[in-house]
């Protein structure tokens, strides 16, 4: 194997014998990813036991255990990890470090030092935001989007996640610019961008949002930290400022934001149907231009989270119009994907079933936020249960599941163990009924309208959050079961080979798996699509040891 | 690194080769890479710029008072200087290309030294403002001073905006001495020179800003408190 890099271990500086150091130090892009994947999920579990202590503080009307204050603070720790510590980064920083190289063919992306780099920013900025829990004035209690002039004027330790969301934001920035490069650069000969998986399309438009929209919201926060410690006048209109203004500029990244964590959800949705149905996936172009006319779009559309702030009617219709017009290359791809399956050898494994799963529970997200892009009924439902419900079946139906559904596909690839598919498939069901079940009733309440963000509600309410309460715990019961699975997979489980799924995209043709340092053993000519399949097999055979196609 | 990098082939089906592009010794993936991080400040200045906009527009006759209050003849000369710094930059970076590297570190140097003379130009104009009682958290820019909304819009904006782009300058300091230490080490050579061509375009960014920023915050008020009508 010819091996491009100065010595075995990787490192961003000098040699270290450890293994620990090693790690710490790798510049390695699919170990990158495994740890970014350890410190989000480590964070992730604190917000869903900060989400849980919620569900439970509303299980009955009144206080039971958290005054409002807490209850504040509880919901932005809740909102702050979900939205910058685990979910914006997610998928590109997990899976585009470890598969998306692998997937063109590439020994590494561009910069691998600075990818390195990128990492322990990522780290440092999970570390800000978490140390205001430990001081004496305490977490934020603004809700994620620091809405001025409030965040200007609290008592609590606001600057510590304003300059925390400021680094992950510079983090993000860098992993969307080193991806960007490596797309551009590194794909291996002969591979256009017609060529590409989708997955990669979908990192290509992601890495494109992180890079221009970032910055806004990150000067945004400066300012509102320069207004509120160094007294300038900007958002508070005590100093002539504007607070609508702070919103415009804050959705102006915020919205394409969740662009930014669905598109590359759906490219690993794009992968797994043609995996599973063992046909060449449908309108393959129509499904690529999707992701870059969303990420387009979206950028447009930032203004409906503005509906009741006070903005011109006439912009209001623009916006309303907008946000409908961006539903059109989403519908696209839901229809490419179940055009896919028609006809398919579709083979119900685990990761084909946390698919099929979003196919419905983000049909039901996009089609509720397609309901509140209307202006008049907006009015009705701002700020309720039913935003809320909205955003977390297409944020955690879509988004989450799809990264789950992605850990379980490329499972084998990572560890080069398989888990248990039985075991696997019931901790699929507990997590679909119990997210059903946690979600659903939101709608409901919301549209008869419980506001959302308090800690206290009228009795009749009580019915939809002792339901959500049960949904609660299947849901998190299912996410404890999954992780045990995957651990016992890690452990105990069989070898699972180089291509357990039949799958076509280059990162199931390595050599050995878990994949060797430096990916393919040499870089492959590709002069195929990334999915052919004929009557149910993979088109495609390599000889590993040459990397020359053998079909 | 002792290890001279050699592309790989790959070979297509008919036997035919390919280089294959790695991730070293990719010269215009940096140039690429690093374009795109300049894009990444125009936004982050250009949301300022539109806050600007934004509250020029309702307070405007305030804005021009403050901007005639600012020292033109500073900021002036500040301009001039930095645009001289850029010229001295882009010929060092010629220089380099030429292969007289004596000449580009030379050449680094004259930059450094404009970059420097900014700064303390910068700072007599702030200490100038601050004797005036305006400065941040000081004086007339508190928030129960009776100095006119639009005035203190303006200068926050005004101290957030310069003392950000200052900020830039001082990083560029530090570039270049970087960028010197590793010319001297050999690492930045005539055939070499990713890393003098980024820290170029570097401070063509920070010119460009304040060419943008002069205008907006010196020259709208430059009529007298009338804005010229």
């Amino acid at each position: 194997m010819s091996k491009t890099y100065f010595d075995e271990t990787h490192c961003a500086y000098g040699h270290p014998k450890s293994k620990f150091m090693q790690w710490m130090l790798t510049i390695d892009h699919k170990r990158i990813g495994i740890m970014y994947a350890a410190v989000m999920f480590f964070y992730f579990f604190i917000a869903l036991g900060t989400a849980f202590m919620m569900r439970l503080e509303l299980l009955a009307p009144g206080a039971q255990f958290l005054d409002g204050d807490s209850f504040n603070q509880a919901f932005t720790l809740h909102g702050v990890i979900m939205i910058f510590l685990f979910i914006v980064p997610g998928i590109p920083a997990i899976f585009g470090n470890i598969v998306m190289p692998l997937m063109i063919g590439a020994k590494d992306v561009s910069f691998p030092k600075l990818n390195w780099f990128t990492f322990w920013l990522y780290v440092v900025g999970t570390l800000v935001a978490m140390a205001s829990l430990f001081t004496d004035a305490g977490f934020a209690d603004t809700g994620w989007t620091f809405y001025a002039p409030y965040s200007i004027t609290t008592g609590t330790n606001v600057i510590f996640t304003l300059v925390a969301a400021f680094i992950l934001g510079m983090a993000s920035i860098l992993t969307g610019l080193n991806f960007l490069v490596t797309i551009h650069r590194l794909r291996a000969p002969g591979m256009d961008f017609w060529k590409m998986p989708l997955f990669v399309w979908g990192i290509y438009a992601t890495a494109w949002i992180q890079l221009l929209a970032t910055p806004v919201v990150g000067i945004t926060l400066i300012l509102a930290v320069m207004e509120k410690y160094f007294g300038i006048g900007i958002f508070d209109p005590a100093k002539g400022g504007d607070p609508v203004l702070f919103e415009h500029l804050f959705w102006i990244y915020s919205h394409p934001a969740v662009y930014l964590m669905i598109l590359p959800a759906f490219g690993i949705m794009s992968e797994i149907i043609p995996t599973f149905s063992r046909r060449e996936i449908f309108g393959y172009r129509a499904i690529a231009i999707s992701s870059a006319s969303i990420a387009g779009i979206g950028y447009l559309v930032w203004g409906h989270h503005l509906y009741t702030s006070g903005m011109a009617d006439t912009a209001k219709v623009v916006f309303s119009f907008l946000t409908f017009f961006v539903a059109i290359p989403t519908g696209i791809k839901f229809y490419d994907w179940i055009a896919t399956m028609y006809k398919g050898k579709i083979i119900l494994s685990t990761p084909m079933l946390w698919a099929l799963g979003t196919i419905i529970t983000f049909t039901i997200g996009g089609l509720t936020g397609v309901t509140i892009a209307m202006i008049g009924v907006d009015i009705h439902l701002q700020d309720t249960y039913y935003t809320v419900a909205h955003f977390h079946y297409a944020m955690l139906g879509g988004v989450a599941f799809l990264l789950f559904a992605g850990m379980h596909y490329w499972f084998p690839l990572v560890t080069g163990k398989m888990y248990n598919e039985a075991h696997a498939k019931i901790a699929f069901y507990l997590n679909f009924v119990g997210f059903n079940l946690l979600w659903f009733p939101m709608f409901i309440a919301g549209y008869y309208g419980m506001p959302r963000r308090y800690f206290d509600y009228l009795p009749e309410f009580q019915i939809y959050h002792q339901v959500s309460f049960a949904g609660a715990v299947l849901f998190i019961s299912g996410v404890i079961y999954m992780f045990v699975v995957f651990y016992k997979g890690w452990t105990k489980g069989e070898a699972s080979g180089t291509n357990p799924w039949n799958a076509t995209t280059l990162e199931w043709h390595l050599p050995t798996s878990p994949a060797p340092l430096e990916n393919h053993t040499k870089v492959p000519y590709v002069d195929f699509n990334p999915y052919e399949y004929h009557h149910g097999q993979p088109v495609v055979k390599f000889d590993y040891k040459t990397m020359q196609r053998i079909d | 690194m002792s290890h001279e990098y050699v592309p790989e082939i790959a070979t297509d089906r008919d036997g035919k080769q390919h280089e294959v592009q790695g991730w070293q010794d990719d010269f215009y993936g940096g140039k690429l890479g690093f374009w795109l991080f300049m894009f990444t400040e125009v936004l982050m200045f250009g949301a300022m710029f539109m806050a600007l906009s934004y509250y020029n527009t309702l307070h405007p006759q305030e804005f021009l008072d403050a901007s005639a209050s600012l020292n033109r003849l500073l900021g002036g000369i500040n301009t001039v200087i930095l645009l001289i710094s850029a010229l001295t930059m882009g010929l060092g970076l010629l220089k380099m290309r030429t292969g007289d590297v004596k000449g580009a570190k030379l050449m680094i140097w004259v930059t450094m030294l404009l970059a420097v003379a900014f700064l303390v130009i910068k700072g007599f104009e702030w200490r100038a403002e601050y004797h005036h009682g305006v400065f941040l958290m000081h004086d007339k820019l508190l928030a129960d001073s009776s100095f006119p909304l639009g005035e203190k819009l303006f200068f926050g904006l005004y101290f957030t905006m310069t003392g950000l782009h200052g900020f830039h300058i001082i990083i560029g300091i530090g570039l270049m001495l970087w960028l010197l230490k590793r010319i001297n080490a050999e690492k930045v050579r005539p055939d070499h020179h990713i890393l003098h061509w980024n820290i170029a375009l570097y401070w063509d960014i920070v010119h460009l800003i304040w060419v943008f920023v002069f205008p907006y915050y010196y020259m709208i008020g430059a009529g007298g408190a009338t804005g010229g009508h």
